[in-house]
């Protein structure tokens, strides 16, 4: 049977006029601007810059505004616009140790040098809703104090520096890019911490709690989490020498993990890494033991069977695009292929009901 | 004076300075030195993706963290002075003044512009870090010890 392919297109423009009208809302309520969705809206344009893996904080808000608060369609919107730009070139690795941090605690060593720096967090509120916000009240000044001097080392150095912890061993080695090549199982480690930081954050949230509850358990401590501004260097071949080209503030999160050893590693402490665009240090931490439960192979564990483990689990479902893609795409018009298998199941019955009547005869 | 004569090092520092600064910032010293001399692009400004590295650990191996948009561009300057922009952001105008800062500042009014534009920008830039690490130094944690009661 034919299926009318055509049509819809008067619908479609219908809804998409609607859509522009739902997402301005009551025209009496004054429109959103962009710097207010940058300013106020921060954490969620933070949100968008690193899953949609680009960072821009007024086109994260533009598509903010655009998805009508949908961070996964803004996330979608943002990295449709990524294909379109064209490759400049790549940074040098950033320098997250000259990072000009906003926050750095330690759940490891409460006298590490430089402190405990709190930053503007949501920790200790008692998350109570505060109805002043909904009147227009004045805010005070934040208070301010002299500006540290003292550098903020990194606390897994100390560990470093006695052999307790392994190695992150250096090196320029040119890594994979899976906005170039298809991913590729088994995934190395470079591969692995690219998808994870563009990963879904209730994804890998989900997955980092699920080894915390036993489920390829590994003993997490957050030994350091900084988020802060770092410049970005690049070497440019026209002028033969490397300039700044601009500012990100990053969150950084290193836990430092048990380890019983193995046959060639002695007991150590091993490494969780998390580096995020923006303030997302949820998503950071869970970055961070992710990382560490996927790392079980090189450190010689044993495969738990946990779904952490599981990288191809874990790297092919984290991405919340190919995700939203592929499970939304079944809303739209399947009539035939429906068809078919109306089809198929009336046939089936009939050939069963002819079954069942020969046997009753 | 040529591109040559210039250090590498100075060159970076004022090209870094032009990249982090707000664009209507850099527009309104600019304007303050007047008139701008005719220019050729060499390249005009695009829009464009850096794909951002970082370390594992930090220090260890690098890794694809993500791009950040870049605008780039380039021009060569009546006097002939060739002045290069890569500046984040999509803001093409303000490729162009960087670009133009960067020429003119290899030339003879090199001076005039530290003092109009270099030296401003470096001072916001500079009272906006403070300013935050003003603010992180109050949340800095002062553990005290309790004195267990042991007469």
């Amino acid at each position: 049977m034919y299926v009318a392919v055509k049509g819809g297109e008067r619908a479609i423009d219908a809804a998409h006029e609607w859509l522009a009208e739902e997402r301005r809302g009551d025209r009496a309520v004054a429109e959103l601007g962009l710097d207010q969705i940058r300013e106020q809206m921060s954490l969620a344009v933070n949100r968008v810059m690193a899953e949609g893996s680009l960072y821009d904080p007024d086109l994260a808000a533009l598509a903010i505004k655009q998805a009508r608060g949908d961070l996964i369609e803004a996330i979608f919107l943002i990295r449709a616009y990524r294909t379109t730009l064209p490759r400049i070139g790549h940074s040098h690795p950033v320098d997250t140790g000259a990072m000009r941090c906003d926050r750095r605690i330690s759940a490891t060593f409460k006298d590490a040098p430089g402190g405990q720096v709190l930053g503007p967090t949501f920790d200790y509120t008692h998350r109570l809703l505060d109805f002043k916000l909904a009147a227009d009240g004045a805010l005070p000044e934040a208070p301010v104090g002299a500006p540290a001097e003292a550098p903020m080392p990194r606390i897994t150095e100390f560990l470093n520096r006695d052999g307790l912890i392994q190695d992150e061993l250096a090196g320029d080695e040119t890594p994979p890019d899976m906005t170039r090549q298809p991913m590729e199982y088994p995934a190395n480690r470079a591969l692995r911490l690219q998808a994870l930081t563009r990963g879904d954050e209730g994804f890998v949230l989900g997955m980092a709690y699920s080894t915390q509850r036993g489920y390829g358990r590994n003993h997490p401590f957050v030994g350091e989490l900084r988020i802060g501004a770092v410049e970005v260097e690049m070497e440019v071949p026209e002028l033969g020498f490397d300039i700044c080209i601009g500012e990100l503030v990053l969150t950084e999160c290193e836990t430092v993990n048990q380890f019983a050893g193995s046959k060639t590693e002695p007991p150590q402490f091993t490494r969780g890494y998390g580096l995020v665009f923006g303030q997302t240090e949820r998503k950071a931490i869970s970055m961070a033991l992710v990382d560490r439960a996927l790392r079980w192979q090189e450190l010689g564990e044993d495969n738990l069977g946990a779904p952490a483990q599981d990288e191809e689990f874990v790297l092919a479902h984290a991405d919340n695009i190919q995700a939203s893609g592929f499970l939304e795409h079944i809303k739209l018009p399947h009539y035939v292929d429906f068809q078919s298998e109306l089809e198929l199941v009336r046939r089936m019955r009939a050939a069963a009901g002819d079954e069942m009547r020969e046997a009753a005869e | 004076m040529s591109v040559t004569d210039v250090g590498n090092e100075a060159r970076k520092g004022w090209m870094g300075l032009l990249a982090r600064a707000p664009s209507a910032r850099l527009a309104a010293c600019l304007e303050a030195v007047g008139a701008m001399p005719g220019f050729d692009w060499l390249r005009v400004p695009e829009v464009g993706g850096v794909m951002v590295r970082g370390r594992m650990g930090g220090t260890g191996a690098p890794f694809n963290l993500g791009e950040m948009t870049v605008t780039r561009c380039a021009l060569r300057l009546e006097s002939g002075e060739v002045g290069h922009a890569y500046v984040q952001g999509r803001d093409k105008a303000h490729a162009e003044r960087a670009a133009l800062v960067d020429a003119l500042m290899q030339g003879d009014r090199a001076g005039e512009l530290r003092a109009a534009v270099l030296a401003p920008l470096q001072a916001a830039e500079a009272e906006t870090r403070r300013a935050r690490a003003a603010r992180a130094a109050t949340t800095k944690v002062d553990f005290f010890t309790m004195v267990r009661g042991e007469a």
